[in-house]
């Protein structure tokens, strides 16, 4: 009996304490909506975050939007042509990039860069004793630490997804108009004509998903770390993992939310 | 002015504190003493409310500590953590004026930055070092910038834990001597832990020894000496063999 039951009580045992961590997650992402828009705000934090997140992730994410707007160009011409549709293209490039590859890849991207470095520092914080040094002066570590970086994560990755979206649609061109024989005026035009608005807010709007489960998981696994820098390291590879696979997750079900007829 | 009373924590099926009862007047200073483990740094945190105790009352001026509204309680505290718990980020002179920058006694950048200079030189700190950042200072000079952080606000009660761990001598001697004049200068309350008994002697009215998760012995420092407790005895004079083991 004991046998047949031991696995079960520690499948039981995790599947709860799987549980019980979505439930502490949620409601710290709840409480760190609830402190967005109540005083005091740290603006000089909410302003570096913003530089760090945004503004240094742009190297990253232009030079993936690139690469992943060429090789599209690439693949979609080679798709296209065994049923003569080599014209769709620049279109297809296009809407690929901006509602599904720059939002997910700069996501990801961002999730690698971002998540990690917020993980790594708030648990080195915590590991170090420095989150209950800022609560015995009176400061709110989530308030403090958690809302400038959901916030700056929330505001910055669409943004960074539409400079990616541009950069991206450029690399198709550059491939098509290069390697693929296009008309330079003629790839533009398809690309502008068939390009819908919603097509590129519906990648904004899932960037600003993406930027704030980055930022809030880096803040959550970073703000509980276990002691040690072993808990810091494993408190950075939770976050972006879990980061990754919640973006991809959010990703499917925004697309249905958005598009499914 | 604080009280503790039967205040037990365990981290799991380690059990830190088991029953301390301890009381500290105003204007007091207090040295708690015990092997390194034993839970001194754990009970100052119990106090504070960063560690919630599993049960027991924390009194401050006979109130319930947990009833106690938050901001207004920890602005009448001050800390010097063990490893100093500088903020990484922030310049020196911004972690010593960390509480005069943010909150609702908050004060103009120009006028932070003064004071923390002044108390960065209260520890022994030149102006020179306001501008670097936490990490470009050595353990002993992190140390001080902990405790100018800690009485920049001047509190009533401050808690130091091992000021001068990792100090040399000379530099412990001020920090002693700097501990007990903002005690008598200031009229503070202080609670302070050290296993460096030159310290115990410079800067303690009272001394009680935690072990095994209790107070061991409480009194008077002038009575340390004479006290028959074998556990204090052993402690005070760092003897290898006694009833405290040295295998923990
Ligand atoms: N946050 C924590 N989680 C688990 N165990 C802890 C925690 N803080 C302290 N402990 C344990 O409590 C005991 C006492 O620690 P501490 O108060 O830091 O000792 P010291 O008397 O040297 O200051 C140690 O065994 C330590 O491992
Ligand atoms: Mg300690």
């Amino acid at each position: 009996m004991r046998i047949v039951l031991a696995p079960l009580a520690v499948t039981g045992a995790a599947v709860l304490g799987l549980l019980a961590g979505v439930g502490r997650a949620t409601l710290f992402a709840l409480s760190v909506l609830s402190h967005l828009l109540r005083p005091p705000f740290y603006l000089r934090e909410f302003a570096s975050a913003l530089m760090t997140i945004g503004y240094f992730s742009l190297p990253v994410v232009g030079l993936t939007a690139l690469f992943t707007g060429g090789a599209l160009a690439l693949q979609i011409y080679a798709g296209g042509a065994r049923f003569n549709a080599e014209a769709v293209v620049p279109s297809i490039v296009a809407i690929g990039m901006v509602r599904e590859l720059g939002p997910v890849l700069g996501g990801l991207m961002v999730a690698a860069r971002v998540a990690s470095s917020i993980a790594a520092e708030l648990g080195t914080m915590k590991v170090t004793e420095q989150i209950d040094a800022l609560v015995t002066l009176s400061t709110h570590p989530l308030k403090y630490l958690a809302v400038p970086r959901v916030l700056a994560a929330t505001l910055a990755v669409p943004v960074l997804v539409g400079v990616g979206d541009a950069i991206g649609i450029f690399g198709g061109y550059l491939v098509g108009t290069t390697r693929l024989g296009f008309d330079a005026a003629t790839y533009l035009r398809n690309t502008v004509d068939f390009l819908e608005f919603w097509d590129i807010g519906s990648g904004l709007v899932k960037g600003a998903v993406f930027g704030f489960i980055v930022a809030l998981m880096g803040a959550w696994f970073g703000m509980n770390s276990a002691r040690g820098a072993q808990g810091v390291g494993a408190a950075t590879k939770a976050a972006v993992v879990t980061a990754s696979v919640l973006i991809l997750a959010a990703n499917y079900v925004l697309t249905e939310l958005f598009f499914s007829a | 002015m604080i009280a503790l009373d039967d205040v037990c924590k365990a981290f799991g099926a380690n059990r830190v504190l088991c029953g301390v009862t301890l009381s500290v007047g105003r204007g007091e200073s207090l040295v708690v003493i015990g092997g390194s483990g034993s839970g001194k740094s754990v009970l100052l945190k119990c106090i504070l409310g960063l560690v919630p105790p599993d049960s027991g009352r924390i009194a401050l001026d006979g109130q319930d500590v947990t009833r106690l509204p938050r901001d207004p309680f920890l602005a009448r505290f001050g800390m010097l953590f063990q490893g100093g718990a500088l903020f990484d980020s922030l310049r020196v002179w911004e972690n010593v004026a960390f509480r005069l920058l943010r909150g609702p006694g908050r004060r103009p950048r120009a006028e932070a930055r003064a004071a923390a200079i002044a108390k960065l030189a209260r520890v022994g700190l030149g102006a020179a070092t306001a501008d670097l950042y936490p990490a470009e200072l050595s353990g002993g000079m992190q140390k001080r910038v902990g405790l100018a952080r800690a009485i920049a606000a001047d509190p009533e009660v401050i808690f130091f834990d091992e000021p001068t761990t990792g100090l040399d001598p000379i530099m412990a001697g001020v920090i002693n001597a700097l501990i007990r004049e903002i005690v008598v200068e200031m009229g503070a309350t202080a609670i302070t832990i050290t296993h460096d008994m030159a310290s115990v002697r410079a800067i303690a009215d009272r001394v009680a020894m935690l072990h095994d998760g209790v107070i061991r012995w409480q009194g008077p420092v002038a009575g340390m000496d004479a006290a028959s407790d074998p556990f204090l005895q052993q402690f005070i004079h760092g003897r290898a063999e006694g009833p405290i083991a040295a295998l923990r």
